[in-house]
Formats: structure tokens, sequence, C-alpha cells
């Protein structure tokens, strides 16, 4: 059987400390109880600097591995990577400076303004960076002092800041005067998905030089809901994301399934491209505005910085088999039916067991899982645990039950086929694709044969149905792992 | 110890989820009078 491959996968990260405020919890909090919150989450903000260093971000980049986690001693937070850089060859960490200049080339309807003095700024930072990104600066253009002023004074403005800035920078306008789906705040998260799944795509193109006319379909799975008062959430990002990043020959449609839509986005890729429907398809997720400062509360308590300041972007190219990338195992794709129930046992096994089953495949045959990939250091404080972790052990857990590994031996089955969280608590970003970077590398490289990915969606969070969704393929390398 | 009694259930989506608490209790005759499961990521 053939099976198309994973040819290309692109992260960054979006350094938005300004646009903490915005996420969901700090906004509800800071109009619950005013000004004081809005302090110390203020007082509570990494620098860029800082942000880069962080060492689980650096992961998330690429620069350096997993495993260089289990090395370094916690917190993390304490303890940067020395000479880290903003760069790497999958990606990078953008400033906010960048950021909302892209923030401003996305906006085609003229809802983002920008002050003039900033604006020239953002424009200069722009032109200087390597992927080229005149175009995009080409847009960006302010407004003069008295106009700028009058915008902010509209009803339902949104301010935007700057570090270093005095008072708002920029803002944002409503869509429409009496849609609810189009304030200034649900668009600007949709603005800063697009803008940072454009980013992801801009550097897979430029680090692969790819021929961006050469994609011919883009599945995004995001989870922010585009649309109008007449449909909510029935609009698509895909195609938007493929405008802003010049891919002119591509079409596109949004998989909305919580945090396992990356999951079924690539499945979906993968059937679409098995079927040559498409010569490739391009997986695209952007960040998710709602999830900055979810944790807040317990690391401002903490005394600890609010390490949910970033968004993140992720690409994935998955093309017809090109005799060297890593195999997307079609034949291995697991789904958490309707009838299996809500119990983690009932949830492994329909999507670890019995797709590893059906290709005669044991738990110890898959030489790394990738699961949700939460960095612990964010949640652990606000007491939601170490999700990886628990993750790991459900699945060792159900090899002990099946008979392949002893009781004794899970702890060993977590440490050597599982890995340390480093993902941003960005919903679907973090659910299992911020591995497949170092999946790809260590495939290519010979270091693993098989890696195994399952991600859960939260379904029921939508108050439609009690259940929650999954989705889970396997990836193989063509060499033999090392010794 | 909680048979015949009522029960509010918080599940989670990485643990346990409510569904899979409510169908044990049942089976002690304990009533969900509040279920829900979350996600905490």
């Amino acid at each position: 059987m053939e099976h198309p491959v994973i040819s290309a996968a692109s992260y960054v990260l979006c350094h938005t400390p300004q646009m903490v405020r915005y996420g969901s919890k700090p906004s509800r909090e800071i109009a619950k109880d005013g000004q004081g919150v809005a302090d110390r989450i203020g007082g509570a903000l990494r620098s860029f600097d800082d942000a880069v260093a962080y060492p689980p971000n650096q992961v998330f980049i690429g620069n350096t591995s997993p495993a260089d986690l289990r090395e370094r001693e916690r917190p993390w937070w304490r303890h940067p990577v020395a000479d880290a850089s903003r760069f790497s060859s999958w990606g990078e960490i953008m400033p906010e400076i960048e950021f909302l200049g892209l923030l401003k080339a996305a906006d085609q309807f003229d809802v983002v303004h920008l002050r003039a003095d900033a604006a020239s700024d953002i424009q200069q930072a722009l032109k200087r960076h390597p992927l080229g990104l005149a175009v995009e600066a080409e847009r960006v253009i302010g407004v003069p002092p008295e106009k700028f002023d009058h915008l902010t004074r509209q009803p339902g403005s949104l301010p935007l800041y700057l570090d270093g800035y005095s008072g708002p920078v920029g803002c944002v306008l409503v869509g429409h005067d009496e849609d609810t789906n189009l304030v200034a705040h649900i668009l600007l998260e949709n603005l800063a998905t697009k803008a940072s799944a454009a980013l992801a795509v801009r550097h897979l193109i430029a680090e692969h030089g790819l021929d961006p006319a050469s994609i011919p379909y883009v599945l995004n799975c995001g989870e922010e809901a585009v649309g109008d008062r007449y449909q909510r959430g029935g609009g698509s990002l895909s195609k938007a994301i493929a405008e802003q990043a010049g891919l002119t020959d591509a079409s596109g449609s949004d998989t909305k399934a919580f945090c396992c839509a990356p999951a079924h986005s690539i499945v979906e890729g993968a059937a679409l491209v098995q079927a040559r429907v498409f010569d490739n398809v391009l997986v695209v997720g952007g960040g998710s505005l709602a999830k900055l400062g979810m944790k807040f509360r317990s690391h401002v308590e903490k005394e600890m910085p609010i390490l949910e300041d970033v968004l993140a972007g992720v690409a994935i190219l998955i093309a017809p088999d090109d005799g060297h990338s890593p195999l997307i195992r079609l034949d291995t794709v697991g789904r958490h039916r309707v009838a299996s129930g809500s119990s983690q046992q009932s949830v492994m096994q329909d999507l670890v067991r019995d797709p590893l089953r059906r290709v005669g495949w044991r738990f110890t045959d898959i030489d790394l899982y990738a699961t949700e990939m939460h960095n612990p250091e964010v949640t652990e404080p606000s007491g939601s645990g170490n999700v990886p972790d628990r993750n790991y052990k459900m699945i060792a857990s159900l090899a002990a039950l099946d008979g392949e590994i002893g009781r004794d031996e899970i702890a060993a089955f977590v440490a050597e086929r599982g890995t340390l969280g480093f993902s941003p608590t960005q919903g679907h970003i973090a659910a299992a694709v911020p591995l497949l970077g170092h999946a790809l590398r260590d495939l290519k490289e010979g270091r693993s044969r098989r890696v195994f990915f399952l991600a859960k969606g939260s379904l029921f969070l939508g108050k439609m149905t009690n259940m929650s969704d999954g989705m889970s393929f396997a990836i193989e390398g063509r060499e033999k792992p090392s010794d | 110890m909680l048979r015949g009694k009522k029960a509010i259930i918080i599940g989670e989506r990485d643990g346990v989820a409510s569904p899979a608490i409510e169908a044990c209790l049942k089976t002690v005759d304990t009533t969900a009078i509040f279920s829900l499961t979350q996600c905490y990521v």
C-alpha cells in the first residue's frame, strides 16, 4: 500500500504580551475587578528576550530538542537558554512590534488602525525581517494623531498597546454596528489567527524553497469562529490565510473539532493526496488569542511571569510519497467512536490499541507517542497537573492491561516512549502536532522508526454533547533506528 | 459511603470524564444532580 508523506513542517510563536489582557480569562477578570487586575497582569509580563530564551519556546521552534528539557533545571523560566536565537530552521519567535505589522497587513477592511509614529517603527521592523516581508510592510500605514484619537473614541473600539510606547499605538474597530460576531474583540481574535498562521506558511515556503503557487489546497485546523450574525462560525480562514501567504493557486476549508482538529486535518489531507484529488495539501493552524493568560491568576499568585504570552502557528505539508520523507500510515488511523463511551480506557483503546492491532503492531513497536503536549510549567501552578504525563501513563497502563509490559514497567515505558510537554496552551496547537517537527527530524535521521500521534477534542464544551472526540495516526520513517 | 446519596460530579477530559463517574455511581444508587466535564487546557 502506498502512503502519503509529511514533507515539511514549520512552527512560529508570536510574543504578544500586550494582548494578554484580551485573552478570555484576563478580559473577564479585568471586567469584574477592574484596574487592579490589569495592573497585576501588566506587572507579570515577560520581555521578548525572556520569551525567546524560555526553554520550552526554544524546543517549540526546534532549536533544542524535548530531551534538552529533561536535563534542564526547573523552573524553566528561571533557567533560560544561553545565546537563544529568535529564529530557527523551522520558524521563529516574533516580537510584538512586528506582529502588529502583520495584523495590520492581514486587515482588508480598515478595522485595524495604527498611530503614525508607531506605524513608522513597525514598518521599519518588518522591512528588516529576513523573510522579506516587504508586501506586508507596505500595508502598514499609520494615521495622524488627531484622526487616531478620533478612532480610539469610536464605540466598541479596542486599543492596542506596545512595550515602550505611551498610550495606545493602535485600535481595532467594530466590523458592524449591530453584529455581535463582528465586534472588535472577535475581529482581533480572527486577524491574530490569520496573521500567525500565514507567518508559519511563509516560513515553510522559504525554508523549503517551495513555489507558493504549487499548493492547491489548505486545511485550517484553528478553533476560531469566523462568520457574521447569520452564520457564527460558518466561515473559513483557510483561503484568507492562503491569500495572506501568497498561495495564489490554493483553495481550502476549515476543519472544526476543537483541539483534535489538527489530527483530523492531517488525516483528511493525507486522504486527499492519497486519492490524487490534490498534488499536496497544507494543514495550517494559527494562534488562539482567547487562550492568552488563561492561567494568569495562578502564575501571578506564585510570583511567576505570565507564561501564556505567545500566539502559536503551525504549517504542515502533506505530499505524495517522495521516497525519503516519513510516511503517514493511513492504515493506522484511529478514531474515538460514539459508542465507545468516555472513559479514558475506552478512548485510548479506540485511539491507540485498536489501530496498532489492526496492523499487527504492539505498543512497544512505537518509539515515541505524541499526545497533548502542554507545558507542565504553565498548567501545574493552577492545579491542572501534567497533561502529557497523564496521557502517557494511560497509554502505558493500557499496554500493561494487555499484558505487553508488566505493571512495574509503566514508568519506564513513559520515560522511554514519552516526552515532557513544551507547547504553549494554545488549544489545537498543543494537541500532538508540536512533536511532529521533532519526529520528522528523528525519523529522517534514523533515531526512531515509528511515532504515533493522538489528539483529543473537548466537544462537550459547546453544550451539544457530553462526548469528547479523538483522532490518531502513525508516521513511519525509512531508516532503521540507530543503536 | 455513597449509596443513596446525591452527587455533584465534575469530570476532566484528560482524567476521568463525568459520564464515566456517573456510570460508576449509578451502580450504588447515587443520583447525579449535576454532572459536567471540563477541559482545563
